[in-house]
């Protein structure tokens, strides 16, 4: 179904995301149209949480049922998370760079944004060290868990951590103008409907992978009898 | 069939996507021990360990009298295993690593126990050697002796005769009869045949993830099972 | 339960006593660390009270990770660890047990070291009781993570390369709170180092329950 129709649902949404973000939306009082990136970091940063959020459900999900779809959802969900977690850095990073001139500001955010990059990369690589299908999925398992509830934690501590520091910049200080917010709305939404699709792809691709191999695997069985 | 016993109804497992273990039932009576046979990969040992509660079966049920066993709380505190590995820590004195297994199990009168199993099993004069020391056949004896430390009714046994020289064969068979005896129920993996048919009551063979046959220990001779084997693997046992 | 958590404890302790494996390894590498800042950040020259809460909770994490690397090789080999699995009780007493070993040997390893750090770089000893409780509350934050996480990379072919990167982002609110309460100790300055042990208390109670609750489903297979 989602593979089906979000193709087309995703064109005019993106349109309309980018229209409203470069057209429509006003430029911002104090950074004029340096602002405007906002919108897709927002949009990624948001898809890099519910993309975690859904690793660290699926992780729960498989180590009380075992079922191996749980496993495929939250190692596809992973993969995503840190491309969306990559963009958001990269937004946040040249954000900064255009505002305050500088390319990595200390916010407690971006701070958290690149810890969880760190945290979901290290995912992946356990993911591709581990040894023995099933106990590989039962330890990634347990980092998604862990790794997700580490996240308010580590957003409280380096807000803390901040705090000591006379200078606080906040990126998303912006005064909103109504059209601001429609056009951020419509940047999330577009996201996170690119998001489920891919998803749904990655799935569907980790399904036929494990589908050919469970015919080769019978068609060597059958050779050898 | 009777509440006693360890039972197993249509256990399968699979890894990832392969088939290892299907539709394999088995029962178990205290007072038995029934023999596994099969060649190198036909699942003996996954078999085991889905019985021990290592590993979850991808579907059937496993029964330890009469109920269902979940995580195997029920199960473990009379079960006694002996794995492919030796569970053993080798740098800890033979004396010391079932001191240290005698706790886990919380064995009465551990240290009367511990010096007792290791008479028993031939290791009274190593007793305070580190394990590290050891010979594979000593340490598969000091295996064997961690395994019944508890009083176990239930014995798990995976090819337990590896690396035991004569005297440690007969008496790992002198260890099983007396097991059996006291009402113990054993399942017993092995690629002795002469011996394990000799002291087991029943063997079941296994085949590519299947239970292919069965029999009586007693009313089976060696030709008998050569054939039964042959026509359940598809080659002679060597 | 704890009957069980405390038999791997005796077990971690008299294997550590016959190898010395962990404990002298991390005391040498730790003390070494303090060495090179002793040369990179010259002591001589410089007054380092404002750095050394950093540098020597630097020190203490990365020797510390050298030692929880060892902390499952134990139970890997012989395939000990099904033996613990099969133990009658509850599972969960295996984390409980491998964490509390390996917060005793932190603790000793930190216990020797910190007069060393001072008097290797040059800083007048301050802080007293809430330095000790600094360095116990966040010992206990860095092992039970660490243990965790050990238990999760023993499972992979490149476990020694793999459990850093996995602990130290995990670990960041760690650090902060040593590092901050540290210096509030050091600077006689209760308020902060109290406030700072709480949030240590609060990540303590987090990645001590979070594990002890997940890590029985990691152990089968
Ligand atoms: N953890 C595992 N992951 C994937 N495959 C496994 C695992 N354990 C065993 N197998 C496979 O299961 C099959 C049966 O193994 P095993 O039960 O050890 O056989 P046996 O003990 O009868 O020789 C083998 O093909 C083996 O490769
Ligand atoms: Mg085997």
């Amino acid at each position: 179904m989602v593979r089906r129709i979000f193709p087309w649902l995703l064109l005019p949404m993106g349109i309309t995301s980018l229209y409203l973000a470069f057209v429509v939306a006003p430029p911002e009082a104090t950074m004029a149209d340096r602002q405007r990136i906002m919108y897709f970091h927002v949009a990624s940063a948001w898809n890099a949480y519910l993309s975690f959020l859904v690793v660290f459900v699926a992780s729960i999900a498989y180590l009380r049922t075992g079922a191996r779809r749980w496993d495929r959802t939250a190692f596809c969900s992973a993969e995503l998370g840190v491309f969306f977690t990559s963009i958001a850095l990269v937004s946040g990073m040249v954000w900064g760079r255009s505002v305050w001139g500088k390319w990595w500001v200390w916010e407690p955010r971006l701070t958290t944004t690149l810890l969880l990059w760190f945290i979901y990369v290290g995912y992946l690589l356990l993911r591709a060290t581990g040894e023995g299908d099933e106990r590989r999925a039962r330890m990634a398992a347990g980092l998604g868990v862990i790794g997700f509830v580490d996240v308010p934690i580590v957003h409280m501590s380096v807000k803390w951590w901040n705090s000591y520091h006379p200078y606080v910049i906040g990126l998303t200080k912006v005064d909103m103008v109504p059209m601001m917010v429609v056009a951020l709305v419509a940047a999330v939404l577009t996201f996170t409907v690119f998001y489920v699709y891919m998803l749904d792809l990655r799935l569907h691709m980790e399904h036929l992978r494990e589908r050919t191999q469970i015919l080769k695997e019978n068609l060597l069985q059958g050779g050898m009898r | 069939m009777s509440g006693a016993g360890l039972a197993a109804r249509g256990i399968a497992k699979r890894f990832g996507y392969r088939e290892i273990l299907r539709d394999v039932s088995l029962e178990l009576e205290p007072g038995q021990i029934c023999a596994i046979f099969g060649p190198n990969g036909a699942g003996k040992s996954t078999l085991l360990k889905v019985l021990a509660c290592l590993t979850r079966p991808s579907a059937g049920e496993i029964l330890w009298e009469g109920r269902p066993v979940k995580d195997g709380a029920s199960l473990r505190a009379a079960m006694g295993m002996v794995g492919h590995g030796t569970f053993l820590y080798d740098l800890l004195t033979a004396e010391e690593n079932l001191l240290f297994y005698g706790r886990l199990y919380r064995v009465g009168d551990l240290r009367r126990r511990v010096s007792e199993i290791l008479e028993r099993v031939g290791l009274g004069f190593a007793a305070r050697d580190p394990v590290a020391t050891f010979s594979r056949g000593m340490k598969q004896r000091l295996t064997i002796g961690r395994a019944l430390l508890h009083r176990p009714r239930l014995l798990l046994m995976d090819e337990p005769f590896t690396g035991l020289d004569q005297a440690g064969r007969s008496l790992l068979i002198d260890l099983l009869r007396e097991f059996r005896g006291g009402g113990g129920a054993c399942l017993l993996i092995s690629h002795d045949f002469a011996e394990t048919l000799d002291v087991a009551d029943r063997f079941l063979i296994l085949n590519r993830g299947r239970i292919a046959g069965a029999g009586d220990c007693g009313a089976v001779g060696p030709a008998d099972f050569a054939r039964l084997y042959e026509d359940a693997v598809g080659q002679p046992p060597d | 339960m704890l009957a069980k958590s405390m038999a791997i404890v005796w077990k971690d302790v008299v294997v550590e006593f016959r190898a010395k494996e962990i404990l002298a390894a991390v005391l040498i590498f730790a003390a070494l660390v303090a060495l090179i800042f002793g040369f990179a950040f010259d002591p001589v020259e410089h007054d380092l009270t404002g750095i050394f809460p950093g540098l020597m909770w630097v020190a203490y994490f990365f020797a510390g990770t050298l030692g929880l690397n060892r902390s499952f090789i134990t139970e890997k080999q012989n395939d000990a660890l099904q033996g613990l699995v099969l133990a009658p009780g509850d599972r969960s007493a295996i984390f409980l047990g491998k964490f509390l070993a390996n917060w005793l040997f932190m603790t000793l390893v930190e216990l020797i070291l910190t007069p060393v750090f001072f008097a290797l770089l040059n800083v007048s000893f301050k802080g007293g009781l809430l330095l000790a409780a600094v360095l116990a509350l966040a010992t206990v934050g860095f092992t039970a993570a660490g243990t965790f996480l050990s238990g999760l990379a023993a499972n992979t072919r490149a476990s020694e390369v793999l459990l850093p990167i996995l602990l130290f982002p995990l670990l960041v609110p760690v650090v902060i709170g040593a590092v901050r309460a540290t210096a509030g100790a050091m600077a006689g300055d209760a308020a902060t180092a109290v406030a700072w042990l709480r949030a240590l208390a609060a990540y303590d109670a987090v990645f001590v329950v979070v594990p002890f609750l997940v890590f029985e489903y990691l152990l089968e297979g």
